[in-house]
């Protein structure tokens, strides 16, 4: 793959992916570098949520590697993924409205208390460290410039789309994971919460962070994307620099496969139909 | 690639970011806060404390010479005390929105297999407790199991137990028999009080324990700059409980015996068994990582599985918990009756206690209540039942009347839910 970008964080190579007949992945190539926001971009159906869901651990690929920082590493749950430092913002964003935001941030991987008393880890041993998990949350949010939240103690039934949709990213950065990965982040906001919410795609990159951003929307794709990654079918049309292409390159890459001298063979994309 | 300048993210916060948290809260703010909170569909404990004092007073006023009397707060104390253990238990299963309609039958299953193991096999009572708490674990196991793995909804599973384990009750005791209970132990449950001192001790240790996990949590949050709610309010809630406390040790300490020869006082065994299990529940689902997976499980099940929370294990153990609970509680009504019944928990008890909790507060569709919900909700169920009785209301009009206020707690539940949905996320 390109080295101009120097060793990508994850990279993902000739993956197949099929569920019973229908191949949904054809020998995809993905690679996301840290410190760039790479946009993974297609029609509907075209392969995006599987490619995802594989590098998450929710699908076994049928065959092809995933070499993380350098190693090959297998990815069976999404336990492992996470491990690795692999975190997903899904679309739907898997908050718990009958929570707070701290305790969202930290659910599943609660923070238990130390006591200096031996007797008081036997008694408690899982009591829950509120204090430090409520710091850190706001530590977190604060390091993200979240200036929308009044209480890292507010349910997050009271939250607007874009502060739930911040939330879930900042419980991403919290566990100092090295690829962010986000499905359609701005798919139900408005403009102001889109705006907030783009500013905080990039500032996960300048935090070094490889973020992959799947979306349809070209604004978004064009506003924040340092690579983009466009998938035909199952296959990969193109891995380019968003700079080297412009927006009906990318719409003709998404919808046709091809565009120019970029993208699939006509034989390989007309075949794919 | 237009805002790709932005400037790097600069930590300094502007006026209103985590202004709630930072800054002391002012009382007038917090009721703000409780206002827009109850205005949003969330009541807590309001409705039952409103019911407790609204039917208080309006029995006090109709039988002033008995209802306030010694006797009869003791005597409603421990005829609450089976529904509000068994609403305990199913606090667990309703905060996953699911339902455990066998809870009340496991009870008497429980103390059939206590009284047999008492009488016919002159078990000491620890072995025959031991007993009726492993039969109500394993029946909660199995019920677990079936729901959680097998997929069938805890409505029809639970259901099917309503039916069979009333076999197994009426095996054990035989047709039309009861097997009486003559241990000392276990008739003391319900029948027996603490002695005077033990009771003034308990009572102390409970008003100076949670006075101090009160202040002291305060002054730790305050200390570390984390939110918390203004003293005053804290200071309030501590002298509230502390009074009602002390105030409740100090009427069953009165001697509430009709012949002048004999004393009898002091604080029933059971309410101390209550007390006991309403500070584990709320320990564990307050201040441990399982309980807050139980709320995360009810408020958002794939956002739980998602965030690496086995949500099989805790679907299963919600109700070995239930069922657990429950068998003490019919341990306890066994204990009142000083015999097992084999059509122990077929009639009212279950439906008593899941009215209890959504009097309480505890939500029927799941992720919202507290075990103190079972406690208030049982009181309320016990002061209509008590009220009624000393009215000498039919048998018929305490149903309607009992099902009438479950209807209405459901309602409230329902309506707050809809209210919560429309102003928020």
């Amino acid at each position: 793959m390109t080295s101009e970008n120097g060793t990508p964080l994850l990279e993902l190579k000739q993956i197949n992916k099929s569920f019973g007949a229908v191949h949904v992945l054809h020998d995809v190539d993905f690679a996301v570098y840290p410190g760039q926001v790479t946009a993974l971009v297609g029609d509907n159906g075209a392969g995006k949520s599987t490619l995802i869901k594989c590098v998450a651990g929710i699908y076994p690929v049928d065959s092809g590697g995933i070499i993380f920082d350098g190693r090959p590493v297998t990815v069976n749950s999404p336990r492992d993924a996470a491990a690795l430092g692999i975190e997903v913002v899904y679309q739907d964003l898997a908050l718990a409205d009958n929570l707070d935001i701290a305790q969202n941030m930290f659910l599943g991987r609660e923070r238990k208390r130390k006591y200096r008393l031996p007797l008081a880890e036997k008694l408690f041993p899982r009591t829950l460290d509120e204090a430090s998990m409520e710091e850190a949350a706001r530590e977190t949010l604060a390091r993200l410039s979240v200036r929308t939240v009044s209480s890292v103690r507010q349910q997050v039934a009271s939250l607007s789309g874009g502060q739930r949709q911040t939330v879930a990213i900042a419980k991403a950065v919290l566990w100092e994971s090295k690829v962010v990965i986000l499905d359609e982040p701005t798919a139900a906001l408005g403009v102001a919460q889109t705006e907030q919410v783009l500013a905080l795609v990039r500032r996960l990159a300048e935090t070094g962070h490889g973020v992959v951003l799947i979306s349809h929307n070209m604004n978004d794709v064009f506003e924040v994307a340092d690579r983009i990654t466009a998938l035909y079918l199952g296959r990969v049309a193109a891995d380019v620099k968003a700079s080297d292409v412009s927006r009906s390159q990318v719409v003709e890459l998404i919808t046709a496969g091809r565009s120019g001298d970029l993208g699939l063979a006509p034989s390989t994309a007309a075949e794919s139909i | 690639m237009s805002t790709k300048s932005t400037k790097p993210s600069d930590v300094q916060l502007s006026d209103t970011a985590f202004a709630t948290d930072l800054g002391d809260q002012s009382v007038g703010s917090a009721l703000r806060d409780y206002g827009i909170r109850l205005r949003s569909g969330d009541l807590g404990a309001l409705p039952a404390i409103l019911g407790l004092v609204v039917l208080g007073l309006l029995f006090t006023a109709l039988r002033p010479e008995t209802f306030l009397s010694n006797q009869n707060i003791a005597n409603l104390l421990v005829q609450a005390l089976p529904v509000t253990i068994l609403a305990m238990g199913l606090v667990f299963v309703l905060l996953l929105g699911e339902i455990d309609l066998a809870a009340g039958v496991t009870g008497g299953v429980a103390a059939a297999v206590l009284a047999t193991l008492l009488s016919e096999q002159s078990q000491p009572w620890y072995v025959a407790t031991l007993a009726g708490l492993g039969t109500g674990l394993l029946i909660g196991l199995v019920t677990g199991w079936l729901v959680a793995v097998l997929g069938i909804p805890s409505f029809v599973v639970t259901l099917a137990f309503f039916l069979g384990l009333q076999g197994i009750s009426l095996r054990l005791v035989g047709e039309g028999g009861t097997v009486p209970i003559n241990d000392d132990v276990i008739v003391a449950l319900a029948n027996k009080n603490l002695p005077l001192a033990a009771g003034w001790v308990l009572a102390w240790v409970c008003v100076i324990g949670y006075a101090a996990v009160g202040l002291f949590g305060w002054y730790r949050k305050q200390t570390r700059g984390l939110s918390r709610p203004p003293l005053p309010l804290v200071v309030t809630r501590v002298v509230v409980v502390s009074l009602l406390i002390l105030g409740g040790t100090s009427l069953l300490s009165q001697d509430r015996a009709r012949s002048p020869v004999v004393f009898l006082g002091g604080i029933p065994w059971g309410v101390l068994l209550v007390a006991v299990l309403l500070i584990v529940c709320t320990f564990v689902l307050g201040r441990t990582a399982y309980g807050r997976h139980i709320y995360a499980v009810g408020g958002n099940a794939e956002a739980a599985r998602r965030a690496g929370i086995n949500v099989t294990s805790v679907r299963i153990s919600v109700f070995v918990i239930s069922s657990t609970i429950a068998a003490i509680s019919g341990i306890v009504a066994a204990s009142r009756l000083n015999s097992a019944t084999p059509d122990a928990g077929t009639r009212t008890e279950l439906l008593l206690a899941v009215g209890a909790a959504v009097i309480g507060g505890t939500s029927l569709f799941g992720g919202k209540g507290k075990a103190r919900d079972a406690v208030l909700g049982g009181l309320v169920i016990a002061v209509i039942a008590n009220g009624l009785g000393l009215l000498g209301a039919k048998a018929y009009a305490q149903f309607l009347i009992t099902g009438g206020f479950l209807l209405l707690a459901a309602s409230v539940d329902a309506l707050a839910r809809r209210r919560r949905s429309a102003t928020g996320g």
